[in-house]
């Protein structure tokens, strides 16, 4: 159902911005995924991690704000990482390719670390 | 202790209660019992004993009473009032003393403190007197109630019969006082199907007993005779003789062929039904007499077409003359367009329930019966046939509002429907998704999300397979994606980042195909319950 209250907050630690999404991934959070998109890049981050722990539904229009998301990180040189994705996400970011573009770690921790480990081209 | 005493009536006025058969009678002989006395309501005698304080003795008092003249007449001498709770509710009369003394002041007290204590006591003999008249009053309207409740559920379909292609719904609510709503649906030879919904004035048994005959009536007639007027004229002319005085029945009958979708009616005085069309929707109407007034009458008769999608809602009056606080109708107005917005089937019944709930304000007692049938005919294509098999079972057929974010409705309904096959998780995430990507699709590619154009969802299971057939009134050729998405263009910008949804689909379930007919653009999910990927993550 609706979420209103910022369905996509950031925070940041370790060097690295996290976008802790929170409720359905659809057309309704795009606004949100923008502004927390711009706050997390603005520092220059090492990366970009995208929490998907809270997340419930994602359609495919969510999945258009990802790739616009990634679009931008290409853009701006950013590494962006996904942790919390379920079995089905994680196949649907298969099947569409977005896992090739994105680190798909298992927590948190993997994420932060998997960016400090920064072996990214 | 005394002489004479008398009982005496009061009449009661406007308490709607029988008067008190037995005022507490003391005699000094029996067989010595005196007439009672009435008083008049308007006799000034009243008023007086109501506030007298104790005995009154009858030959001190100075009013213009005829009640007073014949008591005195009758030889009383005291009056004394059973007063309780400031109410008159009886008098003790009382003749001269047996010694011819006059009453002493302690012979008063005395009857003053009887009169007191004797006055609860009597007014609670008459409570309950009148509690256990009203208990039994009450006791024979209810039985009379759940017997005409009994006639009448008796008489009423036990099950809807199951169409191909077609969704029958039908809903009957008595009110309390039950009305004469029927609804009937009569098998007819060569698959044809007869509906039939009427009302019978009056309420209760008398009409539950009409209702009864009508129905036998007309089910007899309809396996005779083919026309649908006909039928109604037969009915009629069984009915005319033993109906009684000031009743009739409003009856719609017609005959549906589910095969070409022909429905042929005739109408003796019913609400007319309203058909729900892709323009909206229109009334059918038909010439007739209702039933049971006027023998010969004739009972015109006309056809009309339902095609994939359209539904047919009979109705009784208890929808549309069903008021609001203020005593506005709900109307026909309304129930027409109620309708035209509304999908059809079990879901126009709910919603239009929905609008009389809000119309007639919450605790609103439901005036009269009301009764609702649907046919709607299904907007995909007649069923399919897969490898000349198992015929599919149809699971579950639904329509969803074109709105954003309502392919969640359709996902819910569609993984509530397929629950009992035992889908692995990972499979039914897959038929999920794809059916929210195709419900999304349809809602917007091919409905514009326009509200009156509804997306229909279908799910039939057969043999190994799940289907999920989803229809829109698109044409298939403006909704398909055009490119195939990928991933590296869209990140360069040379592909807009959505166009993910048929992509999806494609890869989620087992087949995926599309048909186009007549205005109905279909995408049927094919989905096998078990696959050899089950082991996946």
């Amino acid at each position: 159902m609706a979420t209103s209250e910022a369905p996509a907050a950031v925070r940041h630690r370790d060097g690295v911005a996290v976008i802790d999404l929170s409720g359905d991934v659809d057309r309704r959070a795009e606004a949100s995924m923008e502004a927390a998109w711009a706050e997390a890049s603005a520092g220059g981050p090492d990366a970009v991690i995208l929490n998907f722990d809270g997340a419930g539904y994602i359609n495919s229009t969510g999945i258009a704000l990802i790739v616009t998301l990634l679009a931008k990180a290409r853009a701006g040189g950013i590494e962006i990482r996904a942790y919390g994705l379920s079995p089905h996400y994680r196949e649907i970011f298969e099947i569409t390719r977005l896992a090739d573009f994105l680190a798909i770690e298992p927590d948190e921790e993997s994420a932060v670390r998997g960016a400090e480990g920064s072996n990214h081209d | 202790m005394t002489a004479l005493t008398r009982a005496l009536r009061r009449r009661l006025l406007g308490q709607g209660a029988e008067p008190p058969r037995e005022a507490p009678a003391l005699t000094d002989s029996p067989g010595d019992e005196p007439a009672p006395i009435d008083i008049a309501p308007n006799d000034p005698l009243l008023p007086y004993l109501q506030s007298a304080s104790g005995a009154i003795d009858t030959e001190a008092l100075e009013l213009d009473s005829p009640a007073l003249a014949e008591l005195r007449a009758a030889g009383v001498r005291l009056v004394v009032p059973l007063v309780s709770q400031g109410e008159l509710i009886g008098v003790l009369n009382l003749g001269p003393r047996l010694s011819e003394q006059d009453y002493s002041s302690d012979d008063r007290k005395l009857l003053d403190n009887l009169a007191a204590q004797a006055a609860p006591a009597l007014r609670v003999g008459q409570l309950v007197r009148q509690q256990e008249a009203e208990a039994r009053t009450r006791q024979r309207f209810e039985q009379e109630l759940e017997v005409a409740k009994l006639i009448q559920q008796n008489f009423l379909p036990k099950q809807l019969p199951e169409l191909a292609g077609w969704q029958v719904s039908a809903y009957y609510r008595p009110a309390r006082e039950v009305g004469g709503d029927f609804y009937d649906v009569i098998p007819l030879p060569d698959g044809q199907v007869g509906f039939v919904i009427g009302d019978v004035t009056d309420k209760g048994v008398p009409a539950a007993l009409v209702m009864a005959a009508t129905r036998s009536v007309l089910r007899a007639s309809a396996q005779r005779l083919v026309d649908p007027g006909e039928v109604l004229e037969r009915v009629n002319e069984h009915l005319c003789p033993d109906m009684p005085e000031k009743m009739f029945v409003t009856c719609l009958y017609g005959v549906l062929d589910p095969e070409t979708g022909h429905f042929r009616f005739a109408n003796a005085g019913h609400d007319l039904p309203y058909v729900k069309t892709a323009k909206g929707s229109e009334e059918l109407r038909a010439r007739g007499m209702p039933l049971g007034l006027m023998s010969g009458m004739p009972y015109e008769e006309k056809e009309t077409v339902l095609v994939p999608g359209d539904s047919l809602l009979l109705h009784s009056d208890g929808v549309v003359e069903a008021h609001d606080p203020e005593g506005g109708m709900f109307g026909f107005p309304r129930l027409k367009q109620a309708v035209a917005d509304y999908p059809g089937g079990g879901e126009l019944i709910d919603r239009v329930l929905a609008d009389l709930h809000v119309h007639t304000g919450p605790g609103a007692e439901q005036e009269d019966d009301i009764t609702m049938v649907v046919l709607q005919r299904s907007a995909g294509a007649a069923h399919v046939r897969h490898n000349g098999a198992v015929p599919d079972e149809l699971l579950a057929e639904f329509e969803v509002e074109s709105a954003e974010g309502n392919e969640r409705l359709a996902i819910d309904r569609v993984a509530a429907a397929v629950g009992s096959l035992g889908i692995a998780a990972p499979r039914l995430e897959r038929l999920k998704t794809a059916v929210g990507e195709a419900t999304m699709n349809a809602m917007e590619h091919g409905n514009a999300y326009q509200a009156d154009r509804p997306v229909t969802v279908r799910v039939l299971a057969g043999g190994d397979t799940v289907r999920v057939q989803i229809a829109d009134h698109g044409d298939a050729a403006g909704e398909s994606e055009a490119e195939v998405p990928d991933l590296e263009a869209k990140l360069a910008g040379l592909q807009r980042p959505r166009g993910w949804g048929l992509f999806l689909i494609k890869n989620l379930v087992d087949e995926m195909r599309e048909t186009s007919d007549g205005g109905r653009h279909t995408l049927e999910l094919a989905l096998r319950l078990e696959g050899g990927d089950d082991g996946d993550e």
